[in-house]
């Protein structure tokens, strides 16, 4: 499963040759440089190492610093490990948006947007208690029952409830490639991928 | 934002629309595809609005059926949009006339502005 690590530009929408319209992420995607090969023989696991985005020099660690060196490249901001890669890249080698040429179809992972403490109806889609008179008080995204009463006693482990809501990594598979622009190390995906505008995202075949 | 441009101009079809904007009364040649056959509807009215930019513009036009309003929104990229023809050009304060809709009757006119066009 080769890939890239991209950069979640914005979105739009573009009209298919039937005139549906249609909504597009805008990436941009690479160029990668491997920064590290693993071995079975040396790390326990085939794997490679790309890196994105440049970062300064006076902001990166001296042990990071000798970490590019040896890969030959600048520094950069975000590394990511993908498995299995093909064979014959070596350190320092580019990879670029043209990884994707002959694929239709990606899968995309990225932290989504962090939206706060949210209650059940934004968190898990309940439907709240529907209506908003014929006695109702004050219930009207309550999340009803969380339980029985003398048995169990207890409320189950895993109960869905009010809390924390986005900002954890979530993958979105297959969406389709409509235009790669390799000029700009674009890619225009169909659909949305999760995160802000600018945040780091992995794009696997 | 710049990246964004890029990516719309790849996709981007050239268009030939004219300039309008709000309080212009334009009629808009719209294709309809019903089943197999295509045909051309034209829709008239006032421009409520032009909003957005890029792939995403659309404008809003209203028109007068009987007593009823009718406002459509059209994208400005949309394909299917064949011509746009400006019959009027209003003249109005605003960028977005929302007050036209509660207008009815006389008073639901623009005032129009006369144009200079240079004959070629």
């Amino acid at each position: 499963m080769p890939g890239l690590i991209g950069k979640k530009i914005g979105m739009t929408s573009i009209f298919s040759a039937e005139g549906i319209n249609i909504p597009c992420t805008v990436i941009e995607a690479g160029p990668c440089v491997v920064t590290q090969i693993k071995t079975k023989e040396k790390d326990g696991y085939d794997a490679v190492q790309l890196a994105f985005d440049e970062k300064k020099e006076k902001r990166t660690t001296k042990a990071m610093t000798g970490h590019f060196k040896k890969a030959g490249t600048t520094p950069k901001r975000k590394l990511v490990e993908f498995k299995p890669f093909p064979e014959d890249c070596k350190l320092g080698d580019t990879v670029g948006v043209d990884l994707f040429a002959d694929i239709g179809w990606v899968d995309v992972s990225g932290k989504s947007k962090g939206k706060g403490f949210q209650g059940v109806v934004k968190r898990y889609n309940f439907k709240g208690v529907g209506d908003k008179t014929h006695g109702q008080h004050n219930r009207l995204r309550a999340p009803g029952s969380i339980g029985a009463s003398s048995y169990p006693s207890r409320v189950f482990k895993g109960m869905r409830m009010a809390g924390r809501t986005g900002g954890d990594t979530k993958t979105i598979l297959n969406l389709k490639i409509e235009k790669i622009i390799p000029e700009q190390n674009l890619i225009v995906l169909r659909g949305s991928v999760p995160g802000h505008k600018g945040s780091y995202i992995i794009i696997e075949s | 934002m710049d990246l964004i441009k890029v990516a719309e101009n790849a996709f981007a079809v050239e268009t030939n629309l004219p300039k309008f904007g709000a309080g212009d009364t334009i009629t808009v040649s719209y294709r309809i595809k019903e089943g197999t056959k295509e045909r051309i509807q034209n829709f008239r009215g006032v421009v409520i609005q032009r909003k957005g930019q890029g792939a995403t513009a659309t404008f809003t036009v209203r028109k007068m059926s009987g007593s009823t309003g009718v406002e459509r929104i059209f994208p400005t990229c949309s394909p299917f949009i064949q011509s746009i023809t400006v019959n009027k050009t209003g003249k109005v304060r605003r960028a977005r006339i929302y007050y036209f809709r509660k207008l009815t009757g006389k008073r639901a006119r623009i005032k129009e502005r006369r144009v200079v066009t240079t004959k070629k």
